[in-house]
């Protein structure tokens, strides 16, 4: 036990820990819209697209689903410049992230579509709802309600996910962790604080989430 | 390209080539059994201190769900970078493996702890107490009521956890123990077509996870419509 | 003596103030069958929780043959809980467990009674209560009329002298409801001494011997069933009575 903690090492540097942590969530933004993009394509081509469509999708998220992040994105980087496709980084994780919460948007939000019935959608229209007013009243509250605790759990994962970007150099919170600590060699203390700010971005982003659902969805959210 | 795989696939796909890989995958499953086993039995023991009654054990139970809270917080990658440095200023001997185990069995613990509160959260208080007042014991009730009813909720969601560990294991690579991605990694350094071996490597880790998914799928359709009010 | 002998009990609820029982005092003789009536949320079905050690009192005194229970000590609220057995409105079944199941888990699991004793007592059991042919059947395959039988089958296994049965018919479907009552005359006719929940006012006036009102946690009136429906003392009574015979 010859450990002696020193903190203002690791607390000197808050400011460019905190923009690390910036960079993260502009990661997890950015990966969470774009797979929510292909997400939505995958959704939709998997409740009415035909068959051939379903396999394709089915295979996309299936293998995205059951390999490591970490290895798609050493595929990108290290084995697509031997066909002639140089990525940096940051756009190789970027692009590793999107596909994969591509895959796992698809799931998200087929289980949503799904969520609907039909008889509630005929309900509706018997009673002279307009489709507006049937797309405002029935179906968005419905799909709300079923993708809410999904969605934000997974949010959060992708969050935590960014720090793999630190492997490939990108400066995000991790990455920025690794800088100090490899000069000052206070690395408890750093990763210690670094570790602090995940969590405050998360617990932010929970609490985000949580006034999102509960105003504009109605959806009774706990943010623990 | 296509050649250049073509030309280079029979002196990659060598019987020494294939054993190191396999026992590196064989680390990953390791791993894996290690950290979720742990991770069930630690998970089950947060679940438990989280449930203690009266004002007496409210700071176990504040420290329990601190501990949740906080793990479920924090990625893989900085908690093993933790452990280890943890490890090494306190001057502990203890292997890459074993602070990679730990590591994975202080974010396992706490992921497991939730699983299995929403599998007891299903069990009725009314079970509990019912078989309260026939003088059924905490844990008489816990093994003769509730775990009975409990794992078919909590069994699904594990096979789904189980696959998502495999794949969070591959950031051990990070600090050099020899599981898959790293297997993958030493033979690229090596000269390999990285498109060969990364291919390769991540359809290992298929062969592991989709088993593991599918399994978990047919249990959740299967368990789903559970007896019971 | 009497058998069960509640004294100025009151109880409140975790994180509320206003008791849910104010001094409630009750005395149930061996054999004699005590019916509790009055309004939802009266306090009935709590008097029977607080008995069984479900809710803790926060003042009086409970008494089963003179002997005090001290609801804070383990030991003796295990002691009571051998001599009371309660059945839940909502049967309560472990859904693990067939009739046979759970009706024997707890003489075998808990009191280490002998199996085949404890099988051969059990088949009496749900024999009586007629379920005879549904040993192998699980909660999920059977009524509600006839979980709730097996539910009083399991209640008697454990042996207990005080028979505690709260609103167990309120929850059936209507056609239900006869054959749970049935079961309950049974056991009356046996001599066993209860306290019954209910709202089957007709069936109350039936099989009691000393009907009890409650409102708003205090007992309004005692008395045999023919005073307490006909001839209510208590403007209170008075009321629920005339609203309940409305219905």
């Amino acid at each position: 036990m010859t450990y002696t903690f020193q903190w203002g090492e690791a607390l000197k540097h808050l400011p460019y820990l905190l923009g690390g942590a910036w960079l993260s969530l502009v990661l997890a933004f950015l990966g969470f819209w774009g797979g929510a993009l292909i997400g939505l394509f995958g959704a939709v081509g998997k409740v009415y697209g035909g068959r051939l469509i379903y396999r394709i999708v089915d295979v996309y998220v299936v293998f995205f689903t059951n390999t490591p992040a970490l290895v798609q994105i050493f595929f990108l980087f290290y084995a697509l410049p031997e066909v002639g496709i140089l990525l940096s980084p940051f756009t190789a994780v970027l692009i590793g992230l999107v596909l994969n919460s591509g895959a796992y948007l698809t799931e998200i939000q087929r289980a949503g579509f799904t969520s609907v019935r039909q008889t509630e959608i005929e309900a509706a229209e018997v009673l002279g709802m307009s489709l507006a007013q049937i797309v405002r009243y029935v179906i968005v509250p419905h799909i709300a309600k079923t993708l809410y605790a999904p969605l934000s759990s997974f949010y959060i994962w992708l969050v935590l996910g960014t720090s793999m970007a630190a492997i490939f150099g990108v400066e995000e919170l991790t990455g920025r962790a690794i800088n100090i600590s490899s000069t000052n060699f206070r690395t408890i203390e750093v990763f210690s604080v670094t570790a602090l700010i995940y969590i405050a971005i998360t617990i932010l982003a929970s609490a985000v989430l949580a006034l999102i659902g509960r105003y504009a969805f109605r959806v009774r959210a706990k943010i623990f | 390209m296509l050649d250049r795989i073509i030309s280079e696939a029979p002196r990659f796909f060598t019987y020494y080539n294939m054993v190191f890989l396999l026992e590196a995958m064989g680390r990953t499953l390791l791993m894996t059994l290690i950290g979720v086993s742990l991770g069930f039995v630690l998970g089950f023991m947060l679940d438990f201190a989280r449930r203690t009654p009266g004002r007496a054990w409210l700071p176990l139970r504040l420290a329990a769900t601190l501990y949740v809270e906080t793990f479920r917080r924090i990625p893989f990658l900085v908690i093993l970078f933790i452990v280890l440095f943890a490890i090494q200023g306190f001057r502990f001997s203890v292997s890459l493996f074993g602070v990679a185990m730990i590591a994975i069995c202080v974010i396992s613990s706490a992921f497991c702890a939730e699983i299995i509160r929403a599998g007891f959260d299903s069990i009725h208080q009314t079970q509990w107490d019912t078989a309260a007042v026939m003088n059924f014991g905490r844990l008489q009730t816990l093994r003769h009521v509730v775990l009975p009813q409990a794992w078919r909720v909590i069994l699904p969601p594990a096979f789904a956890f189980m696959v998502m560990f495999i794949k969070d294991t591959a950031l051990a690579s990070q600090l050099g123990v020899v599981e898959l991605t790293f297997a993958g990694k030493v033979l690229s350094t090596r000269g390999f077509s990285a498109i060969l071996v990364f291919g390769t490597v991540l359809v290992l880790y298929f062969v592991l996870s989709y088993p593991l998914s599918r399994l978990g799928g047919w249990l959740e359709r299967r368990l789903a419509p559970s007896r019971g009010r | 003596m009497p058998h069960l002998a509640v004294a100025d009990l009151t109880a409140t609820y975790p994180g509320t103030d206003k008791p849910v029982l104010e001094n409630v005092s009750l005395e149930v003789a061996k054999g004699e069958i005590v019916s509790l009536i009055g309004p939802s949320g009266s306090g009935k079905s709590t008097l029977l929780r607080v008995l069984v050690g479900l809710l803790p009192p926060t003042s009086g005194s409970v008494r089963i043959d003179g002997e005090a229970i001290d609801y804070t000590s383990r030991r003796s609220l295990k002691s009571a809980r051998d001599r009371l057995a309660i059945v839940f409105q909502q049967y309560n079944l472990f859904q693990n467990m067939t009739a046979l199941g759970n009706v024997t888990i707890a003489p075998i699991r808990i009191k280490g009674w002998r199996r085949p004793e404890v099988e051969a007592d059990a088949a009496r059991l749900l024999a009586k209560v007629g379920l005879a042919d549904k040993h192998a059947s699980y909660p999920d395959q059977l009524s509600g009329g006839q979980q709730q039988r097996v539910a009083i089958a399991r209640a008697l296994a454990l042996k207990p002298e005080i028979l505690l049965l709260d609103e167990v018919t309120s929850a059936l479907d209507p056609e239900l409801v006869g054959e749970v009552l049935d079961t309950i005359r049974v056991l009356a006719a046996d001599g066993m001494t209860m306290l019954i929940v209910s709202h089957e006012m007709g069936f109350v006036r039936e099989v009691s011997s000393r009907v009890v009102m409650m409102d708003q946690g205090s007992i309004v009136e005692t008395g045999p069933p023919a005073q307490v429906f006909d001839a209510p003392v208590t403007a209170r009574a008075r009321e629920f009575v005339s609203r309940i015979l409305r219905h």
